[in-house]
């Protein structure tokens, strides 16, 4: 499904922990999603994927090597602007759901919008109950986000992660902490956002999830072993 | 935007409205103890440096007896050590002060003067007297003021410390006697009743008791009485002229050392400023000030304290929360903002609970019965209800709570998403 623009682009990322002992976990990965890709990163716990998508996600910014976001350096750049950047660009899906619990659903997927500031309350809302009705949970709206069930939090964190249109989904184990029909919906979501022309990459574990998505990144010991180039 | 972080601040604030709330009536309690405290404190000062302030004039003019600063015999000998010892012997030794040098020369010409000065606001003479009041058998010293009793109480507050009496009553009396209480006492007489009164020479006097007069001042209220300046004059068999003390009042308190040293020079006089006369009181009222500041910031710490203490509390439940908002674009500025709301917020709602506790503490302080010896006049607890103490206690309170959010507030803004959401 690529088309040759890449939206997020990894030169030769390396990362050590230097606590308690130094050990390299990135050992100079290049990477490259294009637009409108289905990727997924696989690869045996502790073989730095995750570590990988901290640093995609501009979260992580202790790193050696060069990082692009949508054709821009961003690699060294200011942390507001990098704030700014996954508000605008990036949206997040964690295994543990990670809403906030003392706002309701509609709030939780409405903030980030509310926080980019282009749209107005209104519109905002309008679009967050969107989101929320093709996740198929816009009647839990009003609760608060600590009182729905651990599959449909999930899918309101999908909602808030796409509020704002971003250029790419990430997603950290987002089946991981889910039973396998919560899995399948959410796996069915992630489809869904792909045929439309969403680009994803997903870090799972799960060889089943992997099995499905466009492309398969494989890691190991810190360095990707096959692109997954088809 | 801005509004969009306070909206985030305010609901985390509802999820622990309980904490929120014992914050706020600790912000409140130390606030309103502040006002209340202030306004008690300086209406106790304002009440003690009255006593010294309202009875001292600003200036007093009077005529110290001395006794030649040259004495003819210093002369002599100045005259012989130039001269030679041949020349003459000593003669006079010992010149004593005139007694009627004891009043202001020229007081009328003076007073005259005095009313022309701008800066002055108002004038009392008065002329002082020894007597001996004749109680049964015995004779008791006292003191007679002989006062223009209007202008004394437009100055000095006279009427506070009558009884049983007031000033008008007092200056259109001929022989009218307003005695000291314990004066009074110490002879057995009530009001209406007549007493004799023997002048030093050796005139005597019937005065009717019309008043009492008390200033707390056991040493002052058993000797003093008062009458008018005619009847002061009268008993000493003096003329409207002679006046003992001029009593000025100035615009300006700050100015009579100044204006003093100015007069003593112009008129020939002595002039005593009340700086001079009572040097210790305005130590007495800056200690009362800082000891009611150092309590109200004690207060205030335990209370900033307490918001901190709670803040951090917040910090450490809301990690997850903190790791979301930066993952989701929140800057740490934003997140620093989010926190520190949540401490104006208490704060604010704190100040104002405080403001509410203050004035209501400081009215009841107001309405608790007081009887104060030295003011008669008074019957309850002064309290100074300046709005600028509840302005002070409004600012306190909100730095306060600002500073005690902004510690907790940076730790929150330095949170690292990444250790939180890795290490789930």
């Amino acid at each position: 499904m690529s088309n040759g623009d890449p939206i997020i682009e990894a030169r030769a990322i390396t990362k050590s922990f230097h606590d308690p002992v130094e050990t390299q976990v990135l050992k100079g990965v290049d990477l490259r999603v294009m637009r409108g890709e289905f990727a997924s990163v696989m690869g045996k716990s502790g073989c730095g994927k995750s570590t990988l998508l901290y640093i995609l996600s501009t979260m992580d910014t202790d790193y050696e090597g060069e990082l692009l976001l949508d054709g821009e350096r961003i690699t060294g750049a200011p942390h507001d602007h990098l704030s700014r950047l996954r508000n605008e660009k990036i949206g997040f899906v964690f295994q543990f759901h990670y809403l906030i619990p003392e706002f309701s659903v509609l709030r939780n997927v409405m903030l980030p919008g509310l926080k980019r500031g282009v749209l107005d309350e209104r519109e905002v809302e309008e679009r967050a109950m969107a989101h929320l009705a093709t996740m198929g949970v816009a009647h839990q709206a009003n609760k608060l986000a600590n009182q729905v069930s651990g599959g449909e939090k999930q899918r309101v964190a999908i909602a808030r992660a796409l509020i704002n249109e971003p250029l790419i989904l990430m997603c950290d184990e987002p089946t991981g902490n889910l039973d396998s029909r919560n899995s399948d919906i959410v796996f069915g979501i992630f489809q869904a956002l792909a045929g439309q022309g969403q680009s994803l990459l997903v870090v799972t574990h799960d060889e089943d999830f992997a099995r499905k998505t466009d492309r398969i990144i494989t890691m190991d010991d810190g360095r990707v072993t096959d692109q997954g180039h088809r | 935007m801005n509004r969009l972080l306070l909206s985030i601040s305010a609901t985390l604030l509802r999820a622990r409205m309980r904490q929120s709330v014992v914050a706020a009536v600790g912000v409140a309690m130390s606030i309103g103890m502040y006002i209340a405290l202030s306004g008690f404190m300086n209406g106790l000062n304002g009440l003690l440096d009255g006593l010294i302030l309202n009875r001292t004039p600003h200036i007093r003019i009077y005529n110290e007896i001395q006794p030649a600063e040259q004495q003819p015999l210093e002369l002599q000998r100045l005259i012989q050590r130039t001269a030679g010892d041949d020349l003459a012997h000593p003669f006079i030794n010992r010149i004593k002060p005139k007694s009627d040098q004891l009043a202001v020369r020229n007081a009328l010409g003076i007073i005259d003067a005095l009313r022309k000065d701008p800066r002055v606001d108002g004038i009392a003479p008065k002329v002082n007297a020894q007597v001996f009041f004749n109680a049964g058998t015995i004779e008791v010293n006292g003191a007679v003021n002989g006062i223009d009793a209007l202008e004394e109480d437009r100055l000095l507050h006279f009427s506070e410390y009558l009884i049983g009496c007031t000033v008008t009553d007092l200056a259109a009396s001929a022989n009218g006697v307003v005695l000291g209480k314990g004066l009074a006492d110490k002879m057995l007489v009530g009001l209406g009743d007549a007493v004799q009164v023997s002048t030093i020479a050796g005139d005597r006097f019937t005065l009717k008791v019309i008043g009492f007069y008390q200033s707390g001042m056991a040493d002052f209220d058993n000797v003093t009485c008062f009458v008018t300046l005619a009847t002061a004059q009268n008993l000493l068999a003096k003329p409207r002229s002679w006046i003992t003390d001029i009593q000025v009042r100035l615009k300006d308190l700050a100015m009579a050392p100044a204006m003093a040293k100015e007069y003593a020079r112009r008129f020939d006089v002595e002039a005593l400023d009340i700086q001079t006369a009572n040097a210790q009181f305005e130590t007495g009222s800056s200690v009362r000030s800082l000891i009611s500041y150092v309590v109200s910031v004690v207060l205030l710490l335990v209370a900033g304290f307490g918001i901190y203490n709670i803040l951090n509390m917040m910090i450490y439940e809301k990690l997850d929360s903190i790791a979301i908002l930066k993952a989701t674009g929140f800057s740490g500025g934003d997140v620093r903002v989010i926190f520190i709301n949540l401490s104006m917020i208490i704060g604010a709602f704190g100040a104002a609970g405080g403001l509410l506790l203050g004035g209501l503490l400081a009215v009841g302080i107001d309405r608790i019965p007081f009887h104060f010896d030295a003011l008669p006049t008074m019957t309850t607890y002064p309290v100074d209800h300046n709005l600028k103490y509840y302005l002070i206690g409004v600012a306190f309170a909100l730095v306060t709570t600002f500073i005690a959010g902004l510690f907790p507030a940076r730790k929150a803004s330095r949170v690292d998403p990444v250790e939180i959401i890795r290490g789930k």
